[in-house]
């Protein structure tokens, strides 16, 4: 080994270690800014060391050089100027547009090799190198398209409830068979980049199928997933190409992608085989869908600012319907206002609020709001039998108590306990429906008043009403 | 199998299980920036790209590594940009602006 490969390979190392501890300051809000930073410098390094590599061996034609350069200038620009402007509630479906962005360059590394490689057909190749290229392009054929069809229906282009027809199961099934059979075939030798474009098409009908007939309200399982495979996707093509710091960040981002995942499925009690068959959650809330049969109690808005001042403590539980309504900074402000009173005020997040594991964290955070004051599920559930007041705003499914017996729609989903406290107000547009689709059992309870609104008009009069009478 | 392979193996593997040790503890709270941050991670396959475009000579090949690049390059750069706006916005209470 010469003293130049000896020294890319340390230096990718470094990269990697970058990468790893990057990762590891992000247990902790105080360190994850640097974490990230440090994951970037190493990301650098690594593109640099890439390219002496390439300077060195000569290898790249001036014409390969003005194209790769082309293209980086392109994606990097473009990436820039999406993630300076986005706004943070439209986090989930940039974060999936990115992803459906390295699910394809996965894929186009494995299609680009072959195509290089055409004098030497896949049947000469070892095995090792042929099951990789197949899976590369199965996992980020799968993840172009299914991200896209993500973010799309987390923006709102296309339909939040599940697409399907009666063909879409077999078909669905059918795709899977053709796929397996695909890479099984491609592992044995058997046709070459032909073949492999076939199974990279098979594969984008798949990822859209499968993910147009999940329900919204799976969407954060989706999400992870979906980062998961391109991680694996990307660790593939590190096979191929035999780029070590390419295998470690890919396997990095699987792994983080597959515990994201566990989690997620776990916050709403369904297994991950349930959600890929879809068809859960109504979709988008329709606000004309009458729900309880009226046995409901409202309260003023000055009678609610009221008991919120002369609390002693305040549980705000959000939902995806604050973010829907932009009501972040409304929020923070009343949470503002009645600490200023001397009120004890926290958030209780629950895992799967907004369209993305810890979305409704990043928006808080954006209003501004110490993260000192919010809690998880268990943290807040211990929380809420010594709480005065809790305001939800534009959650549903997540606290409703149904989910303690069984039978229904959202059995056995763990939720925030929020009718164990004194009293509970609950800020929503009308009695619609959550993404479950039933009756919450809480607005019956003789403890919750409701507040019918929009989340930002309503806290901003709350905020108007407690400077008004406190 | 090669030894090359095997090593490859070995770190994949190893790389796995680093990476659950350490998402494992990562608190809810900061769970759409770690996706965000894996995701600019996974933008290491710009490197990939790279090495490809080292040995592409021909037209269509040029139009893979130009789209590949273009894809990649979004990635990496919006990945770690966006993921830093939105840790920057994780203040305690004590630090302001």
């Amino acid at each position: 080994m010469s003293n130049f490969d000896t020294s890319t390979h340390l230096l990718y190392l470094a990269a990697a270690v970058c990468f790893v501890l990057g990762l590891h300051l992000m247990t902790s809000p105080l360190t994850a800014r640097r974490g990230n930073l440090l994951s970037g410098a190493g990301m650098a390094l690594a593109v640099v060391v890439t390219m002496a590599i390439l300077a060195r061996d000569g290898a790249i034609s001036s014409v390969g050089l003005v194209v790769l350069v082309g293209g980086l200038t392109v994606g990097g620009g473009a990436g820039l100027l999406a993630a300076r402007r986005v706004a943070m509630t439209s986090m989930p479906q940039l974060i999936s547009l990115f992803n459906a962005a390295g699910g394809g360059a996965a894929a186009l590394i494995a299609l680009g090799d072959t195509l290089e490689r055409g004098a030497l057909p896949l049947a000469r190749q070892p095995v090792s190198t042929s099951l990789t290229l197949a899976l590369d392009v199965l996992l980020g054929s799968v993840t172009l398209s299914g991200s896209l069809v993500a973010a799309g229906k987390l923006a709102g282009v296309l339909p939040g409830r599940p697409v399907y027809s009666r063909v879409n199961r077999p078909l669905t099934v059918l795709l899977v068979v053709l796929s397996l059979a695909g890479v099984s075939s491609l592992t044995a030798g058997e046709g070459g980049t032909t073949m492999l474009c076939v199974l990279a098409l098979i594969a984008v009908a798949l990822g859209v199928l499968v993910t147009l007939r999940i329900g919204g309200a799976d969407m954060p399982v989706v999400i992870s997933l979906l980062n998961a495979c391109t991680g694996t996707a990307v660790a593939m093509a590190g096979f191929v190409l035999h780029s070590t710091p390419l295998i470690i960040a890919g396997a990095l981002v699987g792994a983080a992608g597959t515990i994201l995942t566990t989690l997620m499925a776990e916050a709403m009690n369904r297994s991950l085989i349930s959600v890929l068959a879809g068809g859960f959650g109504t979709g988008d809330n329709d606000p004309t869908l009458s729900g309880a049969d009226g046995s409901y109690r409202t309260v003023e808005v000055d009678d609610a600012a009221l008991q919120l001042a002369y609390a002693s403590k305040v549980v705000i539980v959000p939902g995806y319907g604050l973010a829907a309504a932009q009501a972040q900074h409304e929020v923070v402000a009343l949470a503002r206002a009645l600490t200023e009173q001397g009120v004890e005020v926290t958030y209780a997040i629950h895992p799967v609020a907004g369209r993305m594991p810890g979305h409704m964290n990043v928006l808080l955070a954006e209003a501004d709001a110490p993260y000192e004051q919010m809690r998880d599920l268990e943290e807040a559930n211990a929380e809420f039998p010594t709480t005065d007041v809790v305001l939800v705003v534009g959650a549903n499914d997540v606290t409703n108590p149904a989910a303690r017996r069984p039978g229904n729609a959202v059995s056995g989903m763990p939720i925030l306990d929020v009718d164990r406290a004194r009293s509970v107000m609950v800020i929503k547009r009308s009695m619609g429906h959550g993404y479950a689709g039933m009756d919450n059992d809480l607005y019956a309870d003789p403890v919750t008043a409701m507040l019918f609104g929009d989340a930002k008009q309503m806290l901003t009069r709350l905020v108007a009403a407690l400077r008004a009478y406190v | 199998m090669t030894p090359l392979l095997l090593a490859d193996i070995t770190v994949f593997v190893l790389s796995l299980l680093v990476g659950l040790e350490v998402i494992t503890k990562v608190p809810a709270t900061l769970h759409t920036p770690l996706m965000s941050g894996a995701n600019a991670i996974h933008g290491a396959v710009v490197v990939g790209v790279m090495l490809l475009a080292g040995a592409m000579g021909t037209g269509l090949g040029y139009l893979v590594v130009f789209v590949a690049a273009a894809l990649a390059a979004t990635n990496v750069v919006g990945g770690y940009v966006v993921t830093d706006r939105m840790l920057q916005m994780f203040r305690s209470r004590g630090g302001k602006k």
